[in-house]
């Protein structure tokens, strides 16, 4: 209760200053339940102690460096390579999960086939799987000897673990959900009077789909494919096992970090934590300005 | 009549089945559905029959062997034991904090909104990274806890932090947009009525959101049991003593006990399947009372 009366009298004098503000509201709206201090407190504080203080920690920690410490700590060729193996191939997976994964949506929401429920809760299955299960199966599988590696390496002389491809299947595996679940509900809503419109009005269903339908999925289609890309880049368990981890070739940035804490190495961690997660908060923004475009845009 | 039948002919004209302008032609629908089948079967079936075929590879002697064996059974008890502190630790946040995020309105809630969520956003590797920095050797309080004589990192205190904070949101994210669209009628209602702040938690407000709160649980706990990255930083990997599950499989796995790995990755992918199970279940029958199904 003094947070609040608090953050009134700050509040107050603000609007009290600029003059154009409506009537300044109370810190909370009355309410006859009880509880809200008590609620509140210990939202905060557990959230202080969990989330926020151990967070600041990392940012204070990488601040410890200096600027220059800070930029050359995040500037080394291996950081560098490991930033490009991250993004990169997250950015790989999350185009192709956008889609494959809009088209299982779009079978699951407008056909119906036998076992559809089945399939529907089959698309959580990398959400449920641990990582670290996910990464020895993937791994076993595409193996120089293993159930695919072997005809692939064989028939195309393609090699998938330890490589590149590897990382990009391990993180479309952990990705696809995003796609699928974020454009699911927004096809199942769509109204079904615009597509009778188009096509009464003569447009073939290709132009159906390309005018009318695919507008209208886009900003969810950009939301899904944010998310797997930034579950891309934080991914640790499933790729480490299928990667190879070869510095500058195959080594992510989330067992760079680790390395550097085997290491001892806790400054050069933090600074690498600190940026990845700047790097992918300003890559979040700018999907989100785009989306945010396209939606004022799809609107009429 | 001439004129009616030139005007009832287009009418007449037969549609070809499969040809209607609302959706695809019958081979392209097919084609469409067999692509979709064909890529999950590839990249979500497949690892997973390879667990289980991994795991029995030797036969089912050789299976049980690998899970009886005492380090196996250790991480077992350390996985429980982790998921038995950070689950409830979670359950009570997630209901306290949706009660307060939904039953009031002030000021900074959008905020706290984003801030609870916000451990999804993280790397599960910085969220071990984190509490290193904070309770490590060379941490913030690293000498200070030496004097102490207590041991965060390396030992069981840092695996449970490290998968509460990858597992914060789970409760609160699915309470919260439940609790607000059901909105707080039935509890202003039964204060009114007399009941204590007490009661009306526990006679309204709880067999509300029971299922979502099951939901939430759920998911939480597969996340708890299952979690890697962030236990990886913080767990030292002590054989029998601060390895988890999933840790356990990665140290077989790297030291070529193929079959033992997937022996106890099969576990957990078993866990994997009984979560979706209930979680399919919950929606197909409790659809209604989730948040979660409805967006």
């Amino acid at each position: 209760m003094v947070a609040a009366a608090d953050s009134d009298g700050a509040l107050a004098g603000k609007g009290g200053a600029v003059t154009v503000r409506a009537p300044v509201p109370l810190f909370r709206k009355p309410s006859v339940l009880p509880g809200f201090g008590l609620t509140l407190g210990f939202t905060l504080s557990y959230l202080g102690f969990i989330v926020l203080v151990p967070l600041a920690a990392l940012i204070f920690r990488s601040s410890g460096l200096g600027w220059s410490g800070f930029w050359s700590a995040v500037t080394t060729p291996r950081v560098l390579a490991a930033f490009e193996v991250s993004f990169g191939l997250s950015f790989a997976a999350a185009l192709t999960n956008a889609i494959f994964g809009f088209l299982v949506a779009w079978v699951l929401v407008r056909y119906d086939f036998p076992g559809k429920r089945l399939v529907d809760a089959l698309v959580d299955l990398p959400f449920a799987l641990p990582t670290a299960v996910a990464g020895i199966a993937l791994s076993a599988l595409y193996a120089p000897n293993g159930w695919l590696g072997k005809p692939l390496n064989e028939l195309f002389g393609m090699k998938v673990a330890f490589t590149p491809l590897g990382i990009a299947i391990a993180l479309t595996f952990i990705g696809l959900p995003f796609v699928v679940r974020t454009v699911q509900p927004i096809l199942q809503d769509l109204p079904a009077e615009e597509e009778e419109a188009a096509a009464s009005l003569g447009a073939s269903r290709f132009q159906t789909f390309r005018s009318v339908i695919l507008p209208a999925i886009l900003p969810a289609l950009v939301t899904g494919f944010a998310l797997s890309f930034a579950r891309g880049v934080g991914e640790y368990g499933s790729v480490i096992f299928i990667a190879g981890n070869m510095p500058g070739l195959t080594e992510i940035l989330p067992l760079l970090i680790v390395i550097k804490l085997e290491q001892y190495d806790y400054a050069g961690a933090a600074a690498v934590g600190t940026a990845m997660l700047g790097v992918s908060f300003v890559m979040l923004l700018i999907l989100n300005l785009l989306q945010q475009w396209m939606r004022s845009r799809h609107a009429r | 009549m001439p004129a009616d039948t030139s005007i009832t002919a287009p009418v007449s004209i037969p549609v070809p089945p499969g040809r209607s302008a609302l959706t695809e032609p019958t081979w392209v629908r097919a084609l469409l559905i067999v692509g979709a089948l064909l890529f999950l079967a590839l990249f979500l079936l497949l690892p997973l029959v390879a667990v289980f075929a991994e795991a029995l590879r030797r036969g089912f002697g050789a299976y049980w062997l690998a899970l009886t064996e005492p380090d196996a059974v250790a991480a077992i008890k350390l996985t429980l034991i982790v998921a038995a502190v950070s689950v409830p630790a979670n359950l009570l946040f997630g209901v306290v904090a949706s009660w307060c995020v939904a039953k009031f309105d002030f000021r900074g809630k959008n905020l706290l909104i984003t801030l609870i969520d916000l451990p999804f956003s993280v790397s599960p590797v910085i969220s071990g990274l984190i509490y290193v920095l904070l309770f490590g050797m060379n941490g913030f309080f690293g000498s200070y806890l030496r004097d102490m004589g207590v041991q965060i990192i390396f030992a069981v205190p840092g695996l449970v932090l490290a998968t509460i904070f990858v597992t914060f949101p789970f409760v609160a994210r699915e309470l919260i947009p439940l609790m607000q669209e059901q909105g707080s009628d039935e509890e202003e209602a039964a204060l009114v009525l007399g009941a204590s702040g007490w009661q009306t938690f526990w006679r309204v407000t709880i067999p509300n959101i029971k299922w979502g709160l099951l939901y939430g649980v759920l998911l939480c706990n597969a996340r708890a049991m299952g979690e890697f990255g962030a236990v990886s930083v913080v767990s030292g990997h002590v054989r029998g003593e601060t390895n988890t599950m999933p840790l356990h499989v990665e140290i077989l796995y790297n030291e070529y006990n193929f079959v033992a790995a997937f022996a106890v990755a099969s576990l957990l992918a078993m866990l994997a399947l009984v979560t979706l199970v209930v979680k399919t279940a919950l929606e197909w029958r409790f659809g209604d009372e989730l948040a979660a199904s409805r967006h």
